[in-house]
């Protein structure tokens, strides 16, 4: 569904220029849940930015479906870190945002709204705007609103970290199902280990300045996955483990960009 | 969800209602007392009793001159609004338009407009015109600027969205960056209000003919300073009564504006 091919991402500044993501190739299957995790300031935010078509590449290429992605497309969509919802709309009429910039007919997908906000608790909250709601609410809205244009790819950026600890989990879960539910390939980018491991089917590890793909981990553990008690404990701790020391080792290599392997 | 609901009716008949009543009467209490204990001169400074007496006597011809310079600062308010809203607009849309004529305005802004009344009224002698003209050239500016500074503080995370949602810019215009800088807007439109009442007494002042402004030179040429007292109450009122107009305006159109501020 996505292939990354040798891209490489290069900042030019007023102080020099940041290497930011360095000849990374990757292929994400159809269905496919990717984590991307790394430490702060390695490039994943970047390498998402490049696969939405908001980011040139300065080398490499991205493909989405088998076409070069120059711009953004409309199979594909994000999700933020912040819910970015029009704070003047209710919470309908922020989910039918994309239906209205499309030109679509709003009465043909409403229906469908009805139906995702069913499906992820919003039931009622038709009507409301979106200060009246809690963050996580908030957060499950932006969901609805990638969702409404029925996506073949969601990308999402760091999108539970804004919330607390408690609505993560119940999220990170409701997003399993959804996922389950729907089949969308969907590339997540987080830096919290339990994320990546309840939700994805292959993480992939950055390195720190440049982002370069440090190693990808599968995640052979059976779905429905779940926090705490769970049959899988042992293969949970042992992919935790392997994921952790990966991250924390990052932090003894030297700080130059131009360090490699 | 997680405000404190804006409390039960009584008490906001209490903030929305007692408390400005009570303000003014204060005040009018407290210019009263003054006028009385100091036994202030009705020449220097009138009792409110003074004043009201003096608005009886005349009572149509008072409010005949309140409603021609309420005519003209709701004609220059308009015209500024609208003129200003353009080029805010045009200004936000084109950086090299903006660098050019962002100075130019700063410039016109400055200017004294008391020095400009005699040369308005060179060029467009008496009547309405000149005063109107002087009320757009003393409100254009706050709006201007508050516009402008409203239509480039679209969050990031909303520019970020309407990208990848490949908006075009008008779609991005109208659908985010004019309704995200509409607090901001009335932020100007109610700075711009009561500096349109001064821009219309102005040109009254410079060219009397009819109008509060009028009424004012003409009371000092018969040293009436009651009636003089009586025009700043009304010019004071009218005031009031326009920004809780714009106030009202803004609540109607941006109901979301302040739970998003606090």
């Amino acid at each position: 569904m996505i292939t990354i091919d040798g891209v490489s991402q290069t900042f030019k500044g007023r102080s020099g220029s940041v290497e930011a993501i360095r000849d990374v190739s990757l292929e994400i299957g159809d269905g496919e849940f990717l984590t991307v995790i790394g430490r702060s300031g390695c490039g994943k935010s970047t390498l998402l930015r490049m696969i939405a078509g908001l980011l040139k590449p300065t080398a490499g290429t991205v493909s989405v479906a088998g076409e070069v992605v120059r711009t953004p497309r409309r199979d594909v969509a994000m999700v933020f870190q912040k819910a970015a919802l029009l704070p003047w709309r209710s919470v309908e009429d922020n989910i039918l945002l994309p239906v209205e910039i499309f030109g679509w007919r709003r009465s043909e997908y409403r229906p469908r709204a009805e139906h995702l906000l069913e499906m992820t608790g919003l039931t009622g909250f038709r009507k409301r705007l979106p200060h009246e709601l809690s963050g996580g609410m908030q957060q499950r809205v932006s969901l609805c609103r990638a969702l409404i244009q029925s996506p073949k790819v969601m990308l999402m950026d760091e999108p539970f970290s804004a919330l607390d600890a408690l609505t993560r989990e119940e999220l990170a879960v409701e997003l399993q199902r959804i996922h389950m539910e729907l089949g969308t390939t969907i590339v997540f980018v987080t830096h919290s280990i339990q994320e990546a491991v309840l939700l994805a089917d292959r993480v992939a590890v950055l390195s720190s300045r440049p982002g370069r793909v440090r190693r990808l981990v599968e995640i052979p553990i059976p779905r429905p996955r779940t926090f705490g008690h769970n049959a899988h404990l042992d293969q949970v701790a042992g992919v935790s483990a392997e994921l952790h020391s990966l991250l924390l080792s990052d932090d003894h290599l030297p700080a130059s960009p131009q360090k490699s392997h | 969800m997680t405000d404190i609901e804006a409390g039960s009716r009584g008490s906001r008949v209490w903030t929305n209602g007692v408390l400005p009543t009570l303000g003014v009467v204060i005040t009018i209490a407290v210019w009263w007392l003054a006028t009385e204990v100091f036994h202030i001169d009705p020449f220097y400074v009138p009792s409110p009793a003074d004043v009201v007496d003096k608005f009886l006597e005349m009572p149509g011809f008072l409010v005949q001159e309140s409603w021609i310079t309420v005519q003209r600062v709701l004609i220059g308010f308009v015209i500024a609004v609208a003129g200003s809203l353009i080029i805010a607009v045009t200004l936000a849309a084109s950086r090299t338009v903006e660098r050019m004529a962002m100075p130019v305005l700063a410039a016109v802004n400055a200017i004294p407009k008391v020095a400009l009344a005699p040369l308005l009224l060179v060029w467009l002698g008496f009547g309405n015109t000149p005063k109107i003209v002087m009320v757009v050239l003393v409100s254009f500016f706050p709006v201007i600027v508050s516009t402008m500074a409203g239509l480039t503080s679209t969050p990031t995370d909303l520019r970020e969205l309407v990208r990848s949602l490949k908006a075009s810019w008008w779609q991005t215009f109208v659908k985010v960056r004019l309704k995200w800088a509409l607090p901001q807007i009335f932020v100007g439109l109610k700075v711009a209000t009561p500096l349109a009442i001064i821009g219309a007494v102005i040109g009254e002042v410079v060219s009397p003919d009819h109008g509060l402004g009028s009424v004012i030179v003409g009371s000092s040429a018969s040293s009436d300073t009651t009636l003089a007292f009586v025009a700043l109450v009304l010019l004071a009122v009218i005031g009031v009564v326009l920004f809780y107009l714009v106030a009202g305006v803004e609540r109607l159109l941006v109901p979301w504006a302040k739970a998003i501020s606090s």
